[in-house]
């Protein structure tokens, strides 16, 4: 177990040591989302119409849980580069813990996540967005962030060892994200949505933590969106980690 | 560990491996000495790389049984990995990681505090040239300097057995030659290596015993000299004056050659079995007959006709590739 926590550190501090080195990682966690929430608020943001809020304050706490999710790609990437590179195999030839590999990944995602999060909710404060609860409820929310991203880091994580080739991975995970986070109250309200999309919108677990997100940022009547979210969250980390951690022990390299 | 004075770092038996409905390994035996080098040699998808894989826990096998270092490969694989060094032909080392972070990195995973691991990464990098380019991104590295760094990396613990998967793949003569320098001192110094190879010249050069394997299966196993024996040993060409007097030199070297002379126009070929000697008497004996020759040369075979006579086809030919042994960019 102890070997578990200092393994996980160890590859968590190599990925995060190696994120400065690679510029067009780094870009993808602070350029690109910027420019998503710029497009989205000038773009559309007239056209959609938002009862009871401004568009940006409607837009900011789903396009913070989108970007959560396109965060795991870089973990997918990253992992399949690995495999390929013959990385994977000097881990798996050394006395570390076996899941050390994946929880370092994962662990490490979770500080970008964090900083991602952060530059958003900034391009957001300076464009209009305003919270409308409280410090606590603001914190929670930013936790619950952190959590549905670190699940969500697992799914691609188990991608990642999954697929033959990175761009395989880039692939599978934009069909994966791209309609998982359209087709959910992330953008638009799920009421605007024909019949069969709002119906898949409405079970969509990106909508209920995008729900959760808002009611904890927006004041907006939680239900139980919340502690759905943390559910979801739980449920995610429970089944998609033992998959990823057995892939990566059966992992071949090329 | 305790089998006699030279006792087995690695021994395998009947070891077996299928990818579906490939056999890779169909049945292989290997024994290797603790301080000798193992070569084995093959052309793409014999199954080198499979061996290692399992040899290094990898990969399960399906049948047979393997020990490393006393070992079993499949029952005592954690125990197991604390004792081998993996090195290949991929270089696997974090491009974005300088050559130190690298080597504290790999030596923190073998469980050493972040102290003991960087300074044993440091020893490493003054052993192989690297201290100049400890402290830049190994993206910038050449394609020598990253394979010493991978081999450094293997060497982090310590290890009594190293496995090398095409050490020099895809290296310059020059990056090659260092590498067979780094590897000769390994050696002196202890450690058992099993390597593979499709490069004749480094088995020979660097290999106590070789084992030549293609399709899953053991063909021969000996030194270098043994298997060059092994398909006919020295050879005497002699290149008469007059091909009319071809039946006067075969009854002239009747007494010193080990099979029948083959006679093809002027050349005569005489099988000369590990003896020293031969050429002279051969001279002599031609001498004596009064057969004029215009040339004579002793031919010892090359590994390269050991491996065309076990395979049916010569080293370094890519044939079918299962994905093995292919160099990447």
């Amino acid at each position: 177990m102890r070997r578990l926590v200092t393994d996980t550190l160890v590859i968590a501090e190599r990925n995060l040591v190696r994120l400065p080195r690679a510029p067009e990682l780094l870009l993808a966690f602070t350029v690109q989302p910027i420019m998503f929430v710029l497009l989205f608020r000038y773009v559309f943001g007239g056209a959609i119409s938002t009862p009871g809020f401004s568009y940006v304050d409607f837009l900011i706490p789903g396009i913070i849980v989108q970007n959560i999710a396109f965060g795991g790609f870089v973990t997918a990437l990253g992992l399949n580069e690995d495999l390929h590179k013959g990385l994977i195999d000097r881990f798996r030839s050394l006395p570390m813990a076996r899941p050390a590999v994946l929880a370092g990944r994962t662990l490490a995602d979770v500080v970008t996540n964090g900083l991602s999060a952060t530059i958003l909710i900034v391009t957001g404060l300076l464009i209009g967005f305003v919270f409308h609860t409280d410090v606590l409820q603001a914190l929670a929310g930013f936790g619950l962030l952190l959590l549905f991203g670190y699940a969500f880091s697992w799914v691609f994580a188990f991608l990642g060892m999954l697929v033959s080739s990175p761009e395989a991975a880039n692939s599978v995970g934009f069909i994966v994200v791209f309609p998982l986070t359209f087709i959910s109250s992330a953008f638009v309200p799920v009421q605007s949505m024909p019949e069969p999309l709002k119906a898949f919108a409405e079970v969509n677990p990106f909508t209920i933590v995008v729900d959760a997100m808002r009611s904890l940022w927006l004041g907006v009547p939680a239900g139980n969106n919340v502690w759905g979210a943390v559910v979801w969250s739980l449920a995610i980390i429970a089944v998609f980690s033992p998959l990823a951690v057995a892939r990566y022990r059966r992992s071949v390299g090329q | 560990m305790s089998e006699g004075p030279r006792q087995a770092a690695i021994s395998v038996s009947g070891l077996e491996k299928s990818y579906g409905a490939v056999r890779a390994l169909d049945g292989v035996d290997l024994e290797v000495a603790a301080g000798t080098v193992l070569g084995l040699l093959g052309p793409n998808g014999a199954g080198k790389t499979t061996i290692i894989r399992i040899l290094t826990t990898l990969l399960k096998p399906d049948g047979g049984t393997a020990r490393v270092a006393g070992l079993d490969v499949v029952r005592d694989a954690a125990k197991l990995r604390e004792q081998i060094g993996l090195a290949g032909q991929y270089a696997a080392v974090d491009e974005n990681l300088t050559g130190l972070e690298n080597l504290t990195m790999v030596g923190r995973l073998y469980g050493e505090s972040r102290a003991t691991a960087k300074q044993r990464g440091n020893e490493l990098l003054e052993r192989f040239e690297l201290t100049d380019a400890a402290r830049r991104a190994v993206k910038t590295y050449s394609g020598g300097m990253r394979r010493r760094l991978d081999l450094a990396a293997a060497l982090v613990a310590n290890p009594p057995v190293l496995f090398l998967d095409e050490p020099t793949t895809g290296l310059d003569p020059r990056s090659r030659l260092e590498l067979w320098e780094t590897i000769e001192r390994l050696v002196a110094e202890g450690t058992t290596v099993l390597l593979t190879t499709q490069n004749l010249d480094e088995a020979d050069r660097l290999a106590t015993d070789i084992a030549v394997i293609d399709h899953g299966r053991l063909l021969a196993e000996g030194t270098s000299d043994e298997l060059k024996d092994r398909v006919g040993g020295q050879r005497i060409e002699i290149t008469l004056d007059d091909a009319g007097r071809a039946e006067a030199a075969m009854r002239a070297l009747a007494s010193i050659s080990d099979d029948a002379p083959e006679v093809a126009e002027r050349l005569v070929t005489v099988g000369v079995l590990g003896r020293g000697g031969a050429i002279v008497e051969a001279v002599r004996a031609l001498d004596q007959e009064g057969v004029p020759i215009e040339d004579i040369v002793l031919r010892r075979p090359t590994l390269d006709d050991v491996f065309l006579a076990l395979t049916g086809h010569a080293a370094e030919v890519d044939e079918d590739g299962e994905g093995e042994g292919e160099a990447k960019p």
